[in-house]
């Protein structure tokens, strides 16, 4: 067959807008055709290279405590023109805003305005699930862990976070997130003092008796024990030690759920330079405790009794996991009927196995069913349709599948919302063509297979790439709780 | 040196050389019966993980042994990542991990190989049933060959019609239709019973919604691919669509193709030929590859070419 062989490249761009700094990375995905040309074809990311890394910027604060917008877009602007790359040029890629800066109160705005004004198809995404994920893989947990076909866990250790997320074989296992970072206290350069505690780390030094105060002269030792604590809490998010009574108070949102012994460890985030590398110099020289946590993690259980991997990015792990891991490509055999992509923010409904294994009204009722959990003030939202399908179906099962949707999202198209189905197993261009015959051909259909997702996943749809065979995506967890 | 000196110098040797075999023998007895006593100990292992055998003798068949899934099956005894060497054979239908007996396969990995080979021949050698012609609502002609046996050992005239049947499908085909779906058995029936009832169904669908015809489809007995060409010149169809049983190999007997080309015509270069292979339950599915079959037929139409001259 006369396969022009696809070599596409997407042109993607990371921002990630942390607690204290704002930095950006353009990233090249290559896109390859790897089946021969006697098969249907099977489009993937082949490789991923970061060509454009931006200055680090401080994240301009307003005296209202309000991110600064215009200084943001400015410095985006700037960046792209040092990189000599026009904003039309970009096809994908995420806008992450992370720790500190995600708790603004026009945070949602600045994230969602300038993802538009980054790019098309340049998605917001936020949450310190996601964080933990994308931070991971920009520091190369994920392929450590496929390569080496074990289990790691990624901190990224920043300024007031620590994010962490495990990963078996290349999969997502569990996230967890800990108020513990490098700038929680902060000590001024030349004379020493604390100039600032966060309230976890004076209840921890409270409940430890250890004495601290705003104000109070310092040395690297008199913080050793406050920080020996700040690390124990660490071993004990990790497993290797069992929890103690402070555990649940440090932990953001949720902790791993260590059910499973965990052989690696790998760090990114500002911190993790001085885990890796012996500091020279002034300790104090960022006037804050980043680089004491990082000598006392080097120092810890943590490196000695885990296997330590190497990761690929530091400090800029997050902004390369955003620019380069965020998007995927769909499966090379979908249908789509619809054209106006991008479609962005669809919140997905993914059905139970049990849903699936009964007759077509039973897919009916429980897709039904379950579509009221998407009404807000009994306003149905748009809701894109996760299923597991069927390795290798009958077509009559095909059908049973259709019919069920068909029937089940009766009323998103009362709404005029095109029909969106995403399938795990190779089925969504029949899938897909079913069930735009059962709608007479009117109404649209996007149905997609290969991709995971779950229940309180979202997912942006971009426009069709490689003469139209594929669509690039990206799955995020949750935005703003 | 004369003839008996020779006999008994030629003796000598023989006894040398058989004596020293014997010895040989001997000494590797040790090491052989050692992995036969290992071997007896793993072969608990085995049982877990091969359906459990029919052991009185009431009449019954024992368990298909090509049931298994040879991509699940490991029979390395104790291995150092168990998990890491199931995920590779997750990749490929490749037999890794089979560990041996001695020097050779262990009886299960002998068994299951020559299974399948049988497979592979009952494949190319058995005819698609009537009642399956009939049931799919294929209008049934044959080529040239009159038997098997001729259509292996005679590929030219699988790819030839007689003047009859010519008739016979000229009366039971559109004239100039878009296109024409034709079924060959080719060296695979059992691909065809396996694959065609989800893959006519599909492609039809998909047809419905570019707005094509399906028509009549025919099949032809002890069919060769370049039988579509004369297809093409008695039809003239714009687009002819062979789906034929591929070549079977030890993976599976139930692989099919589809051969598709625009205009095709006796003696065309192969080039002009789009193929759409490895269709099965473990390839692609009949019915993607049914659906993707009718989006190519309709971009073939519409840039009126095929093979190398289609550009996708």
């Amino acid at each position: 067959m006369g396969v022009r062989k696809v070599n596409e490249q997407l042109l993607s761009v990371g921002i990630d807008m942390g607690t204290s700094t704002t930095q950006l990375v353009l990233s090249k995905l290559h896109i390859q055709n790897l089946a021969s040309s006697f098969s249907v074809p099977r489009l993937v990311i082949t490789d991923k290279e970061v060509v454009y890394r931006s200055d680090i910027c401080f994240t301009p604060v307003l005296a209202d405590n309000r991110i600064d917008m215009l200084q943001i877009q400015s410095f985006v602007q700037e960046q792209y023109e040092k990189a000599g790359i026009h904003k039309d040029e970009i096809q994908t890629g995420a806008v992450i805003i992370t720790g500190e800066t995600a708790r603004k109160d026009n945070a949602n705005e600045v994230l969602l305005s300038l993802s538009g004004f980054a790019g098309d198809f340049v998605v917001a995404t936020a949450g310190p699930d996601l964080e933990s994920i994308i931070a991971a893989k920009g520091a190369g947990a994920h392929t450590y862990s496929k390569e080496h076909s074990t289990s790691i866990v990624n901190i990224d250790i920043g300024g007031g976070t620590s994010n962490l997320a495990l990963f078996a074989g290349g999969e997502l296992l569990d996230t967890g997130c800990l108020d513990i970072g490098g700038r929680l206290i902060k000590v001024d350069q030349s004379t020493h003092e604390i100039t600032y505690i966060a309230p976890k780390i004076i209840q921890l030094a409270e409940r430890k008796g250890l004495y601290l105060a705003l104000g109070q002269r310092v040395t690297p030792a008199d913080l050793q024990p406050i920080i020996g604590e700040m690390v124990k809490l660490l071993e004990e998010s990790v497993g290797l030690k069992p929890p103690s009574d402070f555990y649940d108070t440090i932990i953001t949102n949720k902790g791993l759920r260590l059910d499973r012994a965990i052989p690696c460890i790998s760090f990114s985030g500002g911190v993790a330079d001085y885990i890796y590398q012996e500091a020279t110099g002034d300790v104090f020289e960022f006037g804050d405790i980043g680089i004491l946590l990082g000598r006392a993690i080097a120092a810890s259980p943590l490196t000695q009794q885990l296997t330590v991997a190497r990761s690929v990015e530091t400090i800029r792990a997050t902004v390369v996991g955003a620019g380069s891991h965020t998007t995927e490509i769909s499966g090379s055999t979908i249908t789509y009927t619809e054209e106006s992509f991008p479609i962005k923010n669809i919140p997905i409904l993914k059905l139970a196995v049990a849903d699936e294994s009964g007759s077509s009204e039973q897919l009916a009722g429980a897709i039904a069913d379950k579509l009221n959990w998407f009404k807000l003030n009994n306003d149905l939202q748009r809701v894109a349709i996760a299923l597991e399908g069927k390795k290798s179906p009958s077509f009559l099962e095909v059908q049973k599948y259709a019919q069920g949707l068909h029937q089940g999202m009766s009323e998103l198209l009362a709404r005029e919302y095109p029909l969106i189905v995403i399938v795990q197993h190779d089925m969504a261009k029949v899938l897909g063509q079913s069930l735009y015959a059962l709608l007479g051909y009117k109404k649209d259909v996007i149905c997609i297979d290969s991709v995971q997702v779950d229940n309180g996943d979202y997912i942006d749809i971009g426009k069709p790439i490689a003469d139209g065979k594929v669509l690039p995506v990206v799955i995020k967890t949750l935005v703003f709780h | 040196m004369n003839e008996k000196d020779l006999k008994s110098m030629i003796e000598s040797i023989l006894n040398e050389m058989v004596g020293n075999k014997a010895e040989q023998e001997t000494e590797t007895a040790k090491p052989v019966e050692t992995v036969a006593a290992a071997e007896s100990n793993e072969s608990e292992l085995v049982q877990a993980s091969v359906p459990e055998e029919v052991q009185e003798d009431d009449g019954e068949c024992l368990e298909d042994i090509t049931e298994i899934d040879l991509r699940k099956l490991l029979l390395v005894p104790d291995p150092e990542d168990r998990e890491g060497y199931l995920k590779m054979k997750e990749k490929t239908p490749a037999r890794l991990g089979v560990w041996r007996a001695g020097p050779r396969y262990k009886t299960i990995t002998s068994l299951r190989f020559r299974a399948d080979h049988a497979a592979a021949q009952d494949a190319v050698f058995s005819y698609v049933s009537e009642e399956f012609v009939k049931e799919m609502n294929l209008v049934p002609v044959a080529t040239k060959c009159r038997d098997k046996d001729e259509y292996i050992t005679r590929p030219d005239l699988g790819r030839q019609f007689s003047e009859e049947t010519i008739e016979y499908i000229k009366q039971n085909t559109t004239k100039q239709a878009k296109v024409q779906i034709m079924v060959g058995d080719g060296l695979s029936s059992a691909a065809i019973e396996a694959n065609l009832r989800d893959i006519i169904p599909s492609i039809t669908q998909g047809f419905k919604m570019y707005g094509l015809d399906v028509g009549n489809i025919l099949f032809v007995k002890h069919c060769r691919v370049p039988s579509m060409d004369v297809i093409g010149d008695v039809t003239e169809a714009d687009v002819v669509c062979l789906l034929v049983g591929e070549r079977p190999g030890l993976v599976t007997a139930e692989s099919m193709s589809a051969y598709i080309a625009y205009k095709p015509t006796v003696g065309m270069p192969e080039a002009r030929r789009t193929v759409i292979s490895n269709i099965h339950s473990g390839g692609t599915p009949a019915v993607e590859a049914g659906a993707h079959i009718a989006e190519l037929i309709k971009t073939m139409i519409e840039r009126k070419a095929s093979g190398i001259d289609l550009k996708l």
